[in-house]
């Protein structure tokens, strides 16, 4: 991290323990927000507010540091070649774009208002946790996993980076970084490739109570964290209010992430690619297997239905 | 030694076929071992294709399983007459018995994979380890014995 924003987060971080001398333990009032719910936690984020300061993102990289990799060089050789290096150790100053040293970027956008006004949009792209996470639940070993309370992460101690996660995940969040986690015990010539990272939504401040660093460190407050039924319903007022719009509710079959904007989500123009989600529609990625749950109910009692069918017929026969 | 069940063993031998596959498939391999990029392979590589024709298929022989068991179940009760093949004479393998074991367990681990799957279900971090390793071994060693039944001629009942 460069010194400008050390200064700068220092500052903010002194900022905002005054603040909380002054009005109470914000951190304590979040706790018992947390702890009573059983409804998962979503996250508002109004991109009407955010500034692009990029506070949050340097909050959620100091916040997660203890969580990065340290890989050791050189790595081992891995068979086929075609099996991709992706090594971002030396680059994890990167804010520009997802890595597995970065969770969170600003994501740049420009738009024509209704009034004909050209803006530029700044918005924070992480993690959407979805509902049902595809990520999660496809993982073949189990290393992903998802909370009650809404939050999808990665355990970095059973990820051996196959990257399916970021295959499965319709905006391609999570980022390898080669080199590291259990694979390099089993057989790292032939099988895994690192480990995946991304968005945790700060858990281990979630389980003390407390908010993600990104949410405390913004000084517009363009995020929001509460339970889910309480966050829709801002949201849906927030549209109202500035006539806007919102992505996340449906996308995927539903996110714990609901963005807020003043301008169409598909009027927004922005740099898309690796580490770079797009804002496009999604269909419920999960939502064919689950329908063929049902079949699979079905199945077996049919199969059972023709046995018993067969066995009354030859009981005919016989008589 | 009985060939009995021509259809049965096509529609098993295809089944499994198809469900180990799109199974293996669920692990990122296929790619990285050039096995997706052989024509008409390329599906392997898709996960979405892949868990839907895993879960499909798995309803294909759930379906199958229930039929053959009550089959086998009602059928204990005919008399021995040469007109049922089977009968109250019919015995089990003692490689099908380690064949049924495992399909046994693969379906009821892969039943509470299916409930893990659905939207608003959290299962503890370790259950799903445990099924998804479980599921894997409980794959190899029907393979196995199939393998195994396959090379010495053994049928499933005698
Ligand atoms: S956005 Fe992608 S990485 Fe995040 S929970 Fe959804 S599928 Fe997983
Ligand atoms: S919730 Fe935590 S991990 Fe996620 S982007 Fe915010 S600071 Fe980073
Ligand atoms: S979300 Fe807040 S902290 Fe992050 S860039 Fe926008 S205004 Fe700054």
């Amino acid at each position: 991290m460069s010194s400008p924003i050390s200064r700068r987060h220092f500052l903010k971080t002194s900022f905002f323990a005054a603040g909380t001398a002054i009005a109470g333990t914000s951190t304590a009032k979040a706790a018992s927000t947390f702890d009573a719910d059983k409804e998962p936690l979503v996250t508002l984020i109004d991109i009407s507010r955010c500034i692009g300061c990029e506070e949050c993102v340097y909050a959620c990289q100091d916040a997660n540091a203890h969580k990065f990799a340290d890989p050791k060089k050189p790595f081992p050789k891995m068979y086929p070649d075609r099996v991709p290096v992706e090594d971002w150790s030396d680059r994890r100053n990167v804010t520009d774009r997802l890595t597995p040293y970065n969770w969170l970027y600003i994501q740049y956008a420009s738009a024509t208002t209704k009034e004909g006004e050209k803006i530029t949009l700044t918005i924070p792209r992480r993690c959407m946790h979805c509902q049902n996470p595809p990520c999660v639940k496809l993982c073949p070993w189990g290393a992903a996993k998802q909370e009650k309370n809404g939050l999808s992460r990665i355990d970095s101690q059973i990820c051996l980076g196959g990257s399916k996660c970021k295959k499965a995940c319709p905006w391609d969040i999570p980022q390898r970084q080669t080199g590291t986690g259990l694979y390099l015990d089993l057989l790292p010539a032939f099988a895994g490739n690192g480990v995946m990272y991304k968005c945790d939504r700060c858990y281990q401040k979630i389980e003390k109570g407390e908010q993600p660093a990104c949410i405390e460190a913004c000084p517009e407050d363009v995020q929001t964290i509460g339970k889910r039924s309480d966050i829709i319903k801002k949201a849906k007022d927030l549209a109202k209010e500035m006539d806007g719009y919102i992505y996340g509710l449906d996308e995927n079959g539903g996110t714990n992430t609901i963005y807020v904007s003043p301008v169409p989500f598909d009027q927004l123009v922005y740099d898309t690619g690796e580490g770079k989600p797009h804002m496009h529609p999604v269909e419920d990625t999960m939502a064919a297997g689950s329908n063929l749950a049902i079949a699979m109910v079905i199945a077996p009692i049919a199969g059972a239905a023709a046995a018993v069918g067969k066995y009354y017929r030859q009981m005919k026969e016989e008589a | 030694m009985v060939y009995h069940f021509k259809s049965r063993r096509m529609v098993y031998g295809l089944t499994l076929f198809f469900i180990a596959l799109s199974g293996f498939a669920q692990m990122p391999i296929f790619k990285r071992y050039y096995i997706a990029d052989i024509p008409g392979l390329g599906w392997l590589a898709q996960f979405y294709v892949t868990h839907v024709i895993h879960y499909a298929v798995a309803a294909l022989l759930m379906g199958f399983c229930a039929y053959v068991a009550f089959d086998y179940f009602f059928g204990r009760r005919n008399s021995g007459t040469k007109k049922f093949q089977i009968t109250k004479d019919t015995r089990i393998t003692a490689s099908a018995r380690v064949k049924i074991a495992a399909l046994c367990g693969l379906i009821l681990t892969g039943c509470f994979m299916v409930v893990k799957n659905l939207s608003g279900i959290y299962f503890p971090h370790g259950v799903v380890i445990g099924l998804d390793l479980l599921h894997l071994v409980l794959a190899m060693v029907l393979l196995g014995a199939t393998a195994y039944t396959w090379v010495r001629g053994r049928s499933w009942i005698f």
